[in-house]
């Protein structure tokens, strides 16, 4: 455990000094700042019509929130495949875990330094930009979005699905093909969401299944889905009267396979690493 | 200490089509500066890797001290200096050693007082602040051969440890494979540079296309000499009899006059040097100087290599 938790120490170091983290916390701060800015025109010419009764106030309010933990969740998730997408690949193309590799730890306890280094910056930068929002939100319209004990850690299991395939991906591709690697499948994903969303629209059930099969394939957006869901009142998600209200809601036994796919991608990277010629 | 800390048989890496080392078996003693020798593409760096347990052999076993190789104990042990000595480049010089000695599983406090010892040792105690990306490769080099030596280790894997290095840092490394040597710590030094190698090793390997082809104490170099002798006019008898006593070359002479008056030729041995000076006064020669050079170990290498191979 002391060589995962040095490892870790060691990843943190790295993303504070050498400044990628700190390009991020600026791009989250843009994005804040732009978000607030935006939110407080549109709020003041709300109130100055005043028109809205108060259940079209609170769906509006909902979906705004909703726009924005969109947004923060997609920079989330470039983070979480951006910021390791090296770590293990770039080290060693330069020979740099060499030196780390003959220390008296085991390969797997790299592995699960980075992974857990990066998670907990990932996990803090979510923390900040979904906790930004829905600040915001409180703030100037004081409002709180239903369900976030239970959307956020979604949006937090989806940002740790493409973290480690980042992670698994880099014990074997160099850094450009895991890159393309992990992009894809989140590409994947997003289109095979919509392809299940039009087929459950118009009743076909083939493209159900592709969507399905491209949910199983890389489950995060069906994940955001469900933490979409989750943050939104139930007559929202009903009626599917906002963009963030899939038709087809995927189930929640995604969760249990996102957690899934998260130990065994752990564990292909661990194995990989552990028989990698250094 | 005598034991054999590294022993191999018949280990093999293969690359796909390509053989990286094709038959590697060597015994390390203990105490000793071995030298691991050969042309680029020999093997030498894959073979260290396979003893770090950084890759492992397609065939054949190996041992480091006493244990298989990539055993996690013994790696605390072991020091290691890569070829391509790359770090974390935006940790400064002291970071990069708290974070080995962390590694290592050292105390805070031993760490700490193990990398002040060894910065002051390679001198960088002014650098050890600046993050090592704004150092120069010789200083970086002098930082990876601290990190190499902050566990104490019984045995010390330096590739290529002076490369770039200017005469100075060259001075100091040799000093410290002196001080290693002195306190009885195991070193494998893989160097192109062969005078760096006769100057701190005991025994040398030469490797070629993955195999060792020799092997030999570094004393043994003297074995050869090269013998000129300036001398009065040379009979052909004495010649013969000069010859008898010298080693055939190549080309099937044993010695060979240049100028009348000069007399070159090899012998395997220099106590043959006198019987050779009686040999020309007793046929009335008269000698005016002997000239002995030893061969060197370069020139032992591109003998046993061919000149084929030089390395660089």
């Amino acid at each position: 455990m002391t060589g995962v938790l040095t490892i870790a120490r060691l990843t943190l170091h790295e993303a504070l000094r050498r400044r990628i983290l700190t390009a991020a916390l600026i791009v989250g701060a843009a994005f804040l700042a732009l978000y607030g800015v935006g939110l407080h025109f549109i709020l003041r010419e709300n109130s100055n019509h005043g028109n809205m009764t108060l259940l079209e106030r609170r769906v509006f309010l909902n979906i705004m929130t909703l726009a924005g933990l969109y947004a923060a969740n997609l920079l989330t998730v470039m983070t979480a495949v951006l910021l390791p997408v090296d770590t293990l690949s770039g080290e060693i193309t330069s020979g740099v875990i060499q030196t780390l590799a003959v220390r008296p730890i085991r390969r797997r306890d790299i592995v699960l330094g980075k992974w857990l280094g990066h998670w907990i910056v990932m996990g803090g930068y979510l923390a900040l930009l979904a906790g930004g929002v829905l600040a915001i939100m409180a703030f100037s319209a004081h409002f709180t979005p239903p369900g976030i004990q239970r959307g956020l850690p979604l949006m937090l299991l989806e940002g740790t699905v493409l973290l480690t395939v980042s992670i698994m991906g880099g014990t074997r591709l160099s850094t450009v093909t895991n890159g393309m690697l992990a992009f894809g499948l989140f590409g994947l994903a997003f289109i095979g969401n919509w392809v299940e969303q039009i087929g459950t629209m118009a009743g076909n059930d083939a493209a159900q299944r592709v969507g399905t099969v491209a949910s199983l394939i890389m489950p995060c957006d069906a994940l955001w889905q469900l933490a979409a869901t989750q943050m939104q009142p139930s007559i929202l998600r009903d009626l599917g009267a906002s963009p963030f209200s899939p038709i087809s809601v995927p189930s929640t036994t995604m969760v249990f396979w996102g957690i899934g796919y998260i130990l065994v991608a752990l564990a292909v990277g661990v194995r990989a690493f552990h028989r990698r010629a250094l | 200490m005598t034991e054999h800390v590294i022993e191999t048989r018949g280990l093999r890496k293969q690359f796909g089509a390509k053989t990286a080392v094709e038959d590697l078996s060597l015994t390390v003693r203990g105490g000793e500066v071995f030298g691991f020798l050969g042309p680029n593409g020999a093997g030498k760096t894959t073979s260290i890797k396979m003893l770090l347990g950084l890759v492992a052999p397609t065939s054949g076993s190996a041992s480091v001290l006493g244990a298989p190789v990539g055993d996690r104990r013994t790696r605390a042990r072991l020091g290691f200096l890569p070829e391509h000595f790359r770090f974390q480049e935006w940790l400064t010089g002291r970071e990069l050693l708290h974070l080995h000695a962390r590694l290592l599983g050292l105390t805070p406090r031993d760490g700490k007082a193990r990398a002040e010892a060894l910065l002051a040792r390679v001198d960088l105690v002014d650098a050890a602040r600046r993050p090592i990306r704004t150092y120069s490769k010789g200083m970086m080099q002098r930082v990876g051969l601290a990190q190499a030596l902050l566990g104490d280790p019984a045995l010390v894997f330096l590739d290529e440890p002076t490369s770039g290095m200017d005469p100075l840092g060259r001075l100091l490394v040799r000093d410290v494979i002196h001080e290693l040597r002195d306190r009885g710590t195991t070193v494998f030094l893989n160097s192109h540079l062969l005078g760096e190698v006769e100057a701190t090793c005991t025994r040398v390997a030469f490797v070629k296309e993955g195999r060792i082809v020799h092997e030999m104490r570094v004393g043994e170099t003297t074995g050869d000499a090269e013998v000129e002798i300036r001398a009065g006019t040379i009979p052909r008898e004495a010649l013969d009899a000069v010859g008898a006593l010298a080693r055939v070359l190549d080309d099937g002479h044993s010695a060979r006059i240049e100028g009348r008056t000069t007399l070159r030729l090899t012998v395997t041995d220099e106590e043959r040097i006198p019987a050779i000076a009686r040999a020309l006064v007793e046929r009335a020669v008269p000698i005016y100087e002997i000239r002995v050079a030893r061969l060197s170990l370069e020139a032992r290498f591109l003998e046993v290599m061919g000149e084929d191979q030089r390395p660089g």
